[in-house]
């Protein structure tokens, strides 16, 4: 059977989405702290002098980013059922997007010329004061743009979440399509306000990039 | 746990027709989106304006357009608006085609773009037709750019399958969830879960590094048995994701 448009439940739905919405961007603001974070210190670890340290850390890495996001949310969802789910959500993402933030903080790294590191010892600098005043400043600089595209993709995934019953966005629409029947209305609704935040984001980053000098 | 694994070999059927939904899907949803990629990425380096256009527009829309909503719109959605109802698996298989032969399409007009301007020159001073010049000269190299960015986002691809499981298609991820519930092994489930994934992942990455190797060749540039073993470059795994 096939249904008119009713623009009568977009109205309807759209204040409840705009709700979802909130915690959409909640999790993805949170998320791309813990990314950033915990990427910044696992590109740090993966440099540590001892493959005690290393190989462990690349192995761990490998394997969170190999394998799927939603499986990682259900299973830490059902292990801590104590805690509330956004939060899970939060970390698990965090997580999950910290095994690609590292690789663009240690591509960063890398760039930074072998020379600088070279004048840290000359100048015999201690490890912490190395990073800290000299290597770092110069390897973060070039990864922000990397770190706002990662952004805008865990943006896309947090809907995710509805799986573990966060009130996310695509949670709102799903709920409000089920009680009235009305899919095609609130899905086309989610998946528009997704493109309108979403697009012109990227073409930010895109000119970030540029600016760069990417 | 030994709970866990009878109860795993009891259900050895319903486990492998999951992994073969999961495989169908990844392997259709990777055909989709490779054709689509092509499509749209030669689209948008075509000289007429609206053939730009078009693409730019296709490929902003869908890759802005979370692949959940639109998975769950060709699901709920579409039978209510038209009428017709895909099965679960060709939902899948439609929205994963869509949403990464979008990202694709910008890995095919990078990596055309990437080609030396005298290759083209050359290709033309040869008197060749725009077809000749794009099979013989220009894509072979292009591909080989490619297939590192295309091993990502199969990989990615890959990892999305697990949605399935929420439009009530009997994926791996749905055959293990049962076996969970009624095992109540939550743990170990998972961790069988993400394994699979894992070996699954590793195992495409492996035959796309074949690929790679192979398309190598053909442009004369030597590549070490070595080269098979690597994982997914780190660093363009990172890319993968960038100018999202």
């Amino acid at each position: 059977m096939t249904k008119d448009f009713d623009w009568g439940a977009v109205g309807d739905a759209f204040p409840l989405l705009l709700d979802g919405f909130w915690t959409t961007l909640l999790a993805t603001v949170f998320g791309t702290l813990v990314a950033a974070v915990l990427g910044l210190a696992i590109a740090v670890a993966g440099r540590a002098p001892s493959r005690l340290v290393t190989v462990p850390v690349k192995a761990v890495m490998e394997f969170i980013r190999s394998t799927p996001l939603i499986v990682q949310l259900v299973g830490a969802a059902a292990l801590f059922t104590s805690v509330e789910p956004l939060t899970v959500g939060i970390v698990v993402l965090g997580v999950h997007y910290a095994t690609y933030t590292s690789e663009v903080y240690r591509a960063g790294i890398d760039a930074v010329p072998k020379g600088q590191w070279e004048a840290c010892r000359a100048l015999s600098l201690t490890p912490r004061r190395t990073w800290q005043a000299v290597i770092l400043p110069q390897a973060v600089r070039n990864v922000v743009p990397a770190l706002g595209n990662y952004a805008i993709s865990m943006f896309k995934e947090t809907p995710f979440l509805a799986v573990i019953t966060v009130h996310e966005m695509v949670f709102q629409a799903r709920d409000y399509g089920t009680k009235h029947f009305v899919y095609t209305e609130v899905f086309t609704l989610a998946g528009l306000i997704f493109l309108v935040a979403s697009y012109p984001t990227s073409l930010l980053m895109r000119k970030l990039e540029k600016r760069l000098g990417h | 746990m030994n709970d866990f694994f009878s109860a795993f070999a009891d259900d050895l059927p319903q486990l492998r027709s999951g992994l073969w939904v999961t495989l169908e899907a990844t392997v259709f949803g990777a055909l989709a989106a490779l054709l689509l990629s092509f499509v749209l990425g030669l689209m948008s380096l075509s000289r007429l304006m609206l053939s730009r256009g078009v693409s730019r527009v296709v490929v902003e829309f869908f890759r802005g357009t979370s692949l959940y909503v639109q998975l769950f719109w060709l699901y709920y959605a579409m039978p209510q608006l038209t009428g017709y109802e895909l099965t679960p698996v060709l939902c899948g298989v439609l929205a994963f085609g869509l949403n990464y032969g979008a990202y694709g399409a910008e890995v095919v007009r990078g990596a055309v773009n990437s080609v030396p301007r005298g290759q083209y020159e050359a290709a033309l001073a040869l008197n060749m037709s725009p077809l000749h010049r794009m099979r013989k000269v220009i894509l072979p190299q292009a591909w080989v750019q490619m297939i590192p960015s295309f091993t990502n986002l199969l990989i990615q691809l890959l990892k999305a399958t697990p949605l399935l499981w929420l439009i009530s298609a009997a994926d791996l991820m749905t055959a293990i969830e049962k076996l969970r519930s009624r095992t109540g092994e939550t743990l170990t489930a998972y961790a069988t879960l993400l394994v699979c994934y894992f070996v699954l992942a590793y195992a495409l990455t492996l035959l796309m590094n074949l690929l790679e190797r192979s398309a190598k060749r053909r442009l004369g540039l030597a590549a070490g048995g070595k080269s098979l073993l690597k994982s997914r470059s780190a660093v363009s795994a990172a890319q993968a994701g960038g100018a999202r």
